[in-house]
């Protein structure tokens, strides 16, 4: 039992982790250009992709520094060329055009890669076992994955409080205008946080890719999660999308690693009705978990958990 | 009086389509895609009135057009399994009754705030339900999904429903008085409560209505249709599976319903026929038609936000009131070099295709608009390249004499309206 909790927890803060290296973009560029990425956990695919080709290349460690290069600048280009010219024609266009660009990602990454799962593997130098612990051995991977997330949470922080970029971005999140007038070019503040934003996304990617299935699907079923983190988290809210992120990351593993049904725990006393539900066990529910979590929010505190805007 | 007859002609113009269509394409091909575009005329009128009517971006919408499906086929089966003496024609009423129930549920949700939150609710809603599809396995079939045989329940005037094409009279009467009805609906004050609570809801407010309350009656409506729909489906296919409520659904609703164009009634009916001719068409033609889906939808949001309808709509009015030869010269313009940056952009997605999809197994020679190529050759990729390059930087350059022909139209056109 205690293993189950240790590796569970690990786990949980792992996946939380990750999800909010994208949670994190997203919400950001929420935030500035209220804008609702849809297309955000196709960068992270698309880094998934581009960390695949680039390791079967030249090698894991280039791909790990270019694909979220690569990433950015492809999302930066959309910024530039897409979504600024529909900004003045509201968000439901904007929130549109990334649909569509998901769609399209999707499509173009199953004639390019096919529609089976790539061979992306753990790099040799990484392939080995951390440690061990109640007879369990956890990957040296994972413990690198989460160097990399932790390592990009605490840059990320350092870079939106402790510098000028940072204050300059904080600033145009809630006063474009000034610091217009103080001669700041807000478009191109935009764009690279776009840029940023989904370049993080492709990182993401990048160090999932090898230890999650690289395949054309990764994208919608992740993005749904996502959109959840961050309305769970309250929109716009960093500080709610890491709470919401590690949340959504412990709940989704704890319940994978539950192996009961609710028929068990209550015996005799379970309803005749409604059968199903019953006999599922907390695993098979795991993926329902986080939609359920987002209804219950949404009805008791509309404003996610740290919110403060209401739409 | 004559007014009036105007009023009725599109009315009985639609009726005599539907009813002469089978007699035009009496093919079982073309039965099947007409039931479809029955089906999904339906549907796609559902989804604009929350998208274009009331100004809610639904991405769970699928979810009602699915349980309404999926409660219609059991009901069929309850009728066969306890021999009740109900015919097929009332069951698309307990696909509607089943998306109103879950409408109304949901609906209390997720309509307290419009806009993008409504969207994630509505996701987040479409996502719970698809995703519960795979826990309830009694009821949503799993994998396999539910089916039924239609020919089993009670005959209706000795008619039983075996052929496709009673069914498609089944759809078509159906879809009438379904498009009527929703049409008469945006004609009543409600209708224009909901227009009001789109544009602006605070004002509505000031009038005394509660935009909440006008929302969730515009969802419920909808969400009614919308089973309906599901309804007929299910009669049509004698299937229901997970797929019919998931993203996929969605995405296609979202796209009849825009490329029609939202702003205007008609706009997703002409979507739903233009989409469900050309997924069975482009599906035999080539196999990246999805992309070319996210790809026109994509166009339209950027370039014709008021769908194919709305487009028409504004030439005509400009051809009625005698400006359009203006457009002429622009448009003999830019159309060439539109063409020609359209038949790039073919090429390199038709040859991107070949070479990198199909080769393996099929080789990498192909034949291309009547053209006999070789996509692991150079030629046919630089012809492609310097195609769509040229052409889109011709768009490019032409397009301002576009806005200035329309510039030009319109001042013509309100000259004409103050005198």
């Amino acid at each position: 039992m205690l293993q189950l909790i240790a590796f569970s927890t690990l786990n949980g803060v792992l996946y939380g982790m990750l999800l909010f290296m994208m949670a994190s973009g997203l919400t950001l560029i929420f935030s500035m250009m209220g804008v609702l990425n849809f297309a955000h956990a196709s960068f992270y695919m698309l880094g998934a992709y581009f960390g695949f080709e680039i390791s079967r290349r030249v090698g894991f460690w280039p791909g790990l520094v270019l694909a979220p290069l690569m990433v950015g600048a492809i999302g930066a280009l959309v910024e530039r060329y897409g979504l600024r010219r529909l900004h003045r024609r509201g968000h439901v266009s904007e929130l549109l055009f990334t649909f569509g660009l998901a769609f399209v990602i999707e499509e173009l990454v199953q004639m390019v890669w096919g529609k089976l799962p790539v061979d992306y593997r753990v790099p040799p130098q990484l392939d080995f076992v951390a440690f061990r612990l109640f007879d369990t051995t956890y990957p040296a991977y994972r413990v690198f994955m989460l160097v990399i997330a932790v390592g990009m949470f605490a840059a990320l922080l350092a870079l939106l409080t402790r510098t000028r970029v940072g204050l300059i971005i904080q600033a145009a999140l809630t006063h474009p205008d000034m610091v217009a007038m103080l001669g700041h070019d807000v478009p191109k503040i935009f764009m690279l946080v776009f840029g940023a934003g989904t370049a993080l996304a492709g990182l993401a990617g990048v160090i999932a890719g090898p230890a999650l299935v690289t395949q054309p699907d990764m994208a919608s079923l992740l993005g749904p999660i996502l959109f959840v983190v961050i309305v769970v988290g309250g929109l716009g809210s960093l500080t709610g999308a890491f709470v919401a992120s590690l949340l959504i990351g412990l709940v989704q593993t704890f319940a994978v690693a539950m192996n009961f049904s609710f028929a068990e725990v209550l015996g005799p006393v379970a309803p005749p009705f409604l059968g199903d539900l019953w006999k599922v066990t907390i695993a098979e529910l795991a993926p329902v978990v986080p939609y359920i979590l987002l209804v219950l929010v949404l009805i008791f505190r509309p404003t996610g958990l740290m919110g403060r805007r209401e739409s | 009086m004559t007014a009036r007859l105007s009023a009725l002609a599109p009315w009985l113009a639609f009726a005599a389509i539907l009813a002469a269509a089978p007699r035009v394409f009496p093919s079982a091909t073309a039965l099947t895609m007409m039931s479809v575009m029955g089906v999904m005329i339906i549907f796609a009128l559902s989804y604009n009135m929350l998208l274009g009517q009331t100004g809610l971006l639904s991405f769970g919408h699928a979810v009602y057009y699915g349980l309404g499906g999926f409660v219609a086929i059991h009901a069929m089966n309850a009728v066969i399994h306890n021999k009740l003496g109900v015919s097929i024609p009332i069951i698309p009423l307990v696909g509607g009754l089943a998306g109103l129930a879950f409408g109304v549920l949901f609906g209390l949700v997720s309509t307290r705030r419009a806009g993008i939150v409504f969207s994630m609710i509505s996701l987040g809603i479409g996502e719970l339900v698809s995703s519960s599809s795979f826990i309830l396995r009694t009821f949503f079939g799993g994998e396999e999904g539910i089916t039924t045989n239609r020919s089993k329940l009670a005959p209706f005037f000795g008619h039983k429903f075996g052929p496709q094409l009673e069914v498609y009279y089944l759809i078509a009467v159906w879809c009438f008085f379904c498009v009527l009805a929703m049409y008469a609906l945006t004609q009543t004050p409600f209708g224009r409560m909901c227009n009001a609570v789109r544009e602006n809801p605070e004002r509505v407010e000031f009038v005394g209505y509660s935009p909440r309350m006008v929302r969730l009656i515009a969802f419920c409506f909808s969400a009614f249709f919308a089973g309906i729909a599901g309804g007929l489906a299910a009669i049509s296919f004698e299937i229901m599976n997970a797929q019919q409520l998931g993203a996929q659904q969605l995405s296609l609703v979202l796209l009849m319903a825009y490329i029609g164009g939202v702003g205007s009634f008609a706009g997703p009916i002409v979507g739903a026929v233009i989409i469900t001719l050309l997924q069975i068409m482009l599906s035999d033609v080539t196999n990246a038609w999805q992309l070319y889906f996210g790809l026109m939808f994509i166009g339209v949001v950027m370039f014709a936000p008021e769908g194919v309808v709305g487009w028409t709509m504004l030439h005509l009015r400009a051809l009625r009131g005698g400006a359009a030869w203006r457009l002429a010269p622009a448009y003999a313009a830019v159309g060439p070099a539109l063409a020609a940056s359209g038949a790039g952009a073919i090429m390199i997605i038709e040859l991107t295709n070949r070479q990198l999809a199909e080769a393996r197994s099929e080789g990498s020679a192909m034949r291309l608009f009547g053209f006999d190529l070789d996509a692991s050759t150079l030629p046919p990729w630089i012809v492609a390249i310097a195609l769509f390059a040229l052409g889109t930087a011709l768009v490019l350059r032409l397009w301002p004499r576009v806005g200035d022909a329309w510039v030009a139209v319109n001042t013509r056109l309100n000259f004409r309206g103050e005198g």
